[in-house]
């Protein structure tokens, strides 16, 4: 691909970008949300035409209409979220759209069957084809999509954000099925925030920035830290200053005591999980993936109801019976998945922003338009959103800008507690650092944090005190020196162990 | 080249409209008449008073199949009051304001029932409002037998066709209606929460938006405004008949919204867009008519129609 042009109205996404990819190369594609990764993959993958610019594959000018034009022609694309269809089986996912069929147009059950099995044992994946795909976990649908992809004869896969919702085995094994692509002779073109991932798997990396390409270079050849100053396009000297996550350090007075959680379970994912949180704390809540600290935290919120457990906020035993009232009450929920229950797409930068908020913004029950807007400026300025203005629609906002209007939702209600699933999942190294300092600056005016993450360094970085959840049940807590990536670690995998400091919770 | 499309999307409806009002001027004889202005003026009015509730539930993003039959409902049971049928009134404004305050009432409740199914068995709208598509008829002609209620009550047909300021009174409620709906979507706090009902109801919910309530209130809204064109449709006719008050109104109301550019699958809503909606269906139906297409050839135009307005919603998703 060579000097892509491309522009959204009078936006430019992407001006004279490149990408060149080898045979049997497995190329990074990295850079910050909004650099122009996503518009570049659409175009190939022909979800986008091009404004200017050419592009050759296989030796031949190439353009594809749509999606499956580009799959039938050898380009297949693996997105974040994955576009199967859970409730029917493995194979038939495999074949969809291009059923086997015996004579009469009756589906070829065994031979499907059988071809899907032969092509998942590629990968090493051995699993009944004939169960609903739904009921396997994301990483074995990830891994069916991609069998799926190379089914086709895909030459060039590519893969956008594939280990976004995967935990460290499940990427272990997508790597492994990246390499043996790569011996086939497969090209791909993988798209990670995670820059291990990057460095465990890829060739080469193509580094893109305000929709140009900065940098192409073989990935033993860059450091990290060489990687992250051409993704921000800032000095080597400024990176390693301002260090991983924007965290401050040192510890602060203990406030008072602001929620109290005393054996919390939900359903089949959460059995006793007791954990409290202080007034400009922020809490940590690790785990691996399913070990029902989401649950946990919509347990909290009211979101679902719990099975157990008792919740004592700001020094009252409570009983939420809806997100309503948890949030009459002072606490704010920013949910992991921004998409599906976050956003209000069509709806603008203001009304996203005011959405829980505007019920008190009313003067003879109509909207204060005049102070609805002066409190959306001024969040913003404030938390800094990058956006035309309140009235642009959020959907077309970058997924950084998306989260600092989700948070903005939550700060302008002047919370005391609020828990973040996931703050910075999905977000460019720039935004999240923003955003990670905005959650230390507003815990340092007091507002109680409860805050999830897969991200070790984000946990141990940033939280005060850190519970560790396995199987649903709190194992250890961690607090000060104690909190390191190896005592973390070491609860996920093992539970409370002599290294860390485990103290008998709860205390209320 | 200049990108006209969002201009074609964003006022489409608004340009269709001028587009066959001047065909019309050329083309149909009579056309610039009062008489003309006022029997699409009359004809339309039921549409859009339906089509304003319908508007507000699609926007919620679920949908009212019984609005036909709710009508039919109010309209059959009006006459009961208004002619003593049911029991002696004392005098014929009493009988008149009963009638008229009941019937609306009745069928603001069984909207109110729509969405009670939908909130508490998590029903899927078409399928909770069949219920009544298919009952609330049939409870209509139970009520009144099945015979046709033929009254003169001139008092009361004046919600129909009397007149104030030359214009018949069916198109001032119909305004005020358009008008206070789009005020609410526009401008209130319950408006916003309608939207982000149909945007993203989980979105919404964890937001603190009072999901079910909102969504009890459109279908009460439904209702109400499906009352409201019952009564009128009764009294043009001078007469109530249950089989066919608001039959295959859930179609035009559906197709008016459609047509008028809110998103089928909500979140996106517009009230002005749905009377714009209402006129074209019913100008084309017109059109089609005065120049001698018979009324079953219509129904295929406005089949055509509906689907001119989808793909023009699906060029905005693509």
């Amino acid at each position: 691909m060579s000097a892509i042009d491309k522009s959204f109205g009078s936006v430019s996404a992407l001006s004279a970008a490149h990408l060149e990819i080898m045979p049997a190369e497995v190329m990074a594609l990295v850079g910050q949300n909004g650099a122009g990764k996503s518009t570049m993959i659409k175009i190939l993958n022909g979800a986008f035409r091009l404004d200017r610019g050419s592009i050759q594959f296989d030796g031949k000018p190439w353009s594809a209409g749509s999606p499956q034009q580009a799959q039938r022609a050898g380009v297949s694309t693996i997105f974040q979220e994955i576009n199967l269809i859970a409730y029917r089986n493995v194979a038939e996912n495999i074949y969809l759209g291009r059923e086997l069929k015996r004579f009469a147009g009756l589906l070829d059950w065994e031979k499907m069957n059988q071809g899907a099995r032969a092509l998942l044992a590629r990968f090493s994946i051995d699993l009944d084809v004939t169960r609903p795909l739904g009921e396997y976990s994301t990483a074995i649908q990830q891994m069916v999509a991609i069998a799926r992809a190379v089914s086709f004869d895909a030459k060039l896969v590519i893969m956008d954000e594939p280990t976004s919702s995967l935990d460290e085995a499940e990427v272990a094994v997508l790597l492994n099925t990246i390499r043996q692509l790569r011996s086939e002779g497969v090209a791909v073109v993988f798209v990670s925030h995670k820059l291990d991932e990057l460095y465990a798997v890829c060739d080469r990396v193509t580094v893109m920035r305000d929709g140009r390409t900065v940098a192409v270079s073989k990935m033993a050849d860059m450091s990290k830290l060489q990687l992250v100053a051409a993704m921000l396009g800032r000095d080597l000297a400024d990176v390693r200053a301002s260090g991983a996550t924007a965290f401050g350090e040192g510890e602060k007075a203990i406030g008072e005591e602001l929620l109290v959680a005393k054996s919390i379970a939900v359903g089949r994912r959460v059995s006793d999980a007791s954990f409290d949180v202080r007034k400009g704390e922020i809490v940590g809540l690790a785990g691996l993936l399913g070990s029902g600290r989401t649950e946990t935290a919509r347990a909290i919120f009211a979101a679902d109801p719990k099975s157990k457990g008792d919740v004592r906020f700001a020094g009252k035993a409570t009983n939420f019976k809806s997100p309503a009232d948890a949030i009459a009450a002072g606490l704010g929920y920013c949910s992991e998945d921004r998409k599906v229950q976050g956003i209000v797409p069509d709806m603008s930068v203001a009304d996203n922003l005011t959405l829980a908020l505007l019920p008190t913004l009313t003067k003879m029950g109509m909207i204060d338009e005049a102070q609805q807007r002066k409190i959306v400026l001024q969040f913003i300025k404030d938390v800094d959103i990058k956006c035309s203005g309140p009235g642009q629609k959020i959907r077309e906002l970058s997924g950084g800008n998306q989260q600092k209007v989700l948070l903005a939702r939550w700060l302008c209600m002047d919370p005391k507690l609020l828990i973040l699933d996931e703050p910075t999942r999905g977000i460019d190294v720039g935004a999240k650092g923003e955003i990670q300092s905005l959650i230390q600056q507003f815990a340092d005016k007091g507002l109680g944090v409860l805050m999830i993450s897969s991200e070790l360094e984000e946990i141990v970085e940033g939280a005060d005190r850190v519970f560790v959840l396995r199987d649903g049940q709190v194992v250890a807590e961690l607090e000060h020196s104690g909190i390191s990536e190896q005592a973390v670690m070491r609860a996920m995998a093992h539970g409370a162990s002599k290294d860390a400091e485990f103290i008998e919770v709860p205390r209320g | 080249m200049v990108d006209y499309s969002p201009l074609l999307r964003r006022y489409g409806v608004f340009i269709a409209l001028v587009l066959l009002i001047l065909f019309n001027f050329a083309v149909t004889p009579h056309f610039a008449t009062m008489q003309t202005l006022s029997v699409n003026l009359t004809q339309v009015c039921t549409i859009v008073i339906v089509g304003v509730g319908m508007t507000l539930v699609i926007a919620t993003g679920g949908i009212d199949l019984s609005v036909g039959a709710l009508m039919a409902i109010a309209g059959a049971m009006s006459p009961m009051f208004f002619t003593g049928e049911l029991f002696p009134v004392p005098n014929i404004y009493v009988g008149i304001a009963l009638g008229i305050v009941f019937p609306i009432i009745i069928a603001s409740f069984f909207g109110l029932f729509n969405g009670w199914l939908i909130n508490r068995f998590s029903i899927q709208p078409i399928i909770a409002t069949l219920v009544l598509f298919i009952a609330g008829r049939g409870i209509a002609q139970v009520s009144t037998n099945g015979d046709l209620q033929v009254f003169k009550v001139p008092e009361f047909q004046a919600i129909a066709i009397g007149r104030v300021l030359g214009v018949p009174f069916q198109v001032w409620i119909m305004v005020v209606v358009v008008i206070i709906a789009a005020f609410v979507l526009r401008r209130t706090v319950f408006g916003r929460q309608v939207l982000a009902v149909g945007g993203n109801e989980e979105a919404a919910r964890l937001s603190g938006v009072p999901v079910k309530r909102v969504k009890l209130i459109v279908y009460a809204v439904s209702g109400f405004c499906s009352g409201i064109a019952g009564l009128i449709v009764i009294a043009m006719n001078s007469a109530a008949d249950a089989n066919l008050i608001g039959l295959g109104m859930e179609l035009d109301a559906i197709a008016a919204v459609a047509v008028g550019g809110t998103l089928l699958t909500g979140g996106r809503a517009t009230i002005l867009g749905t009377l714009l909606g209402a006129l074209i269906i019913q100008l084309v139906r017109y059109t089609l008519l005065a120049n001698g297409v018979p009324d079953a050839a219509a129904l295929v135009v406005k089949a055509g129609l509906i689907i001119l307005a989808v793909w023009l919603q699906r060029q905005e998703h693509a």
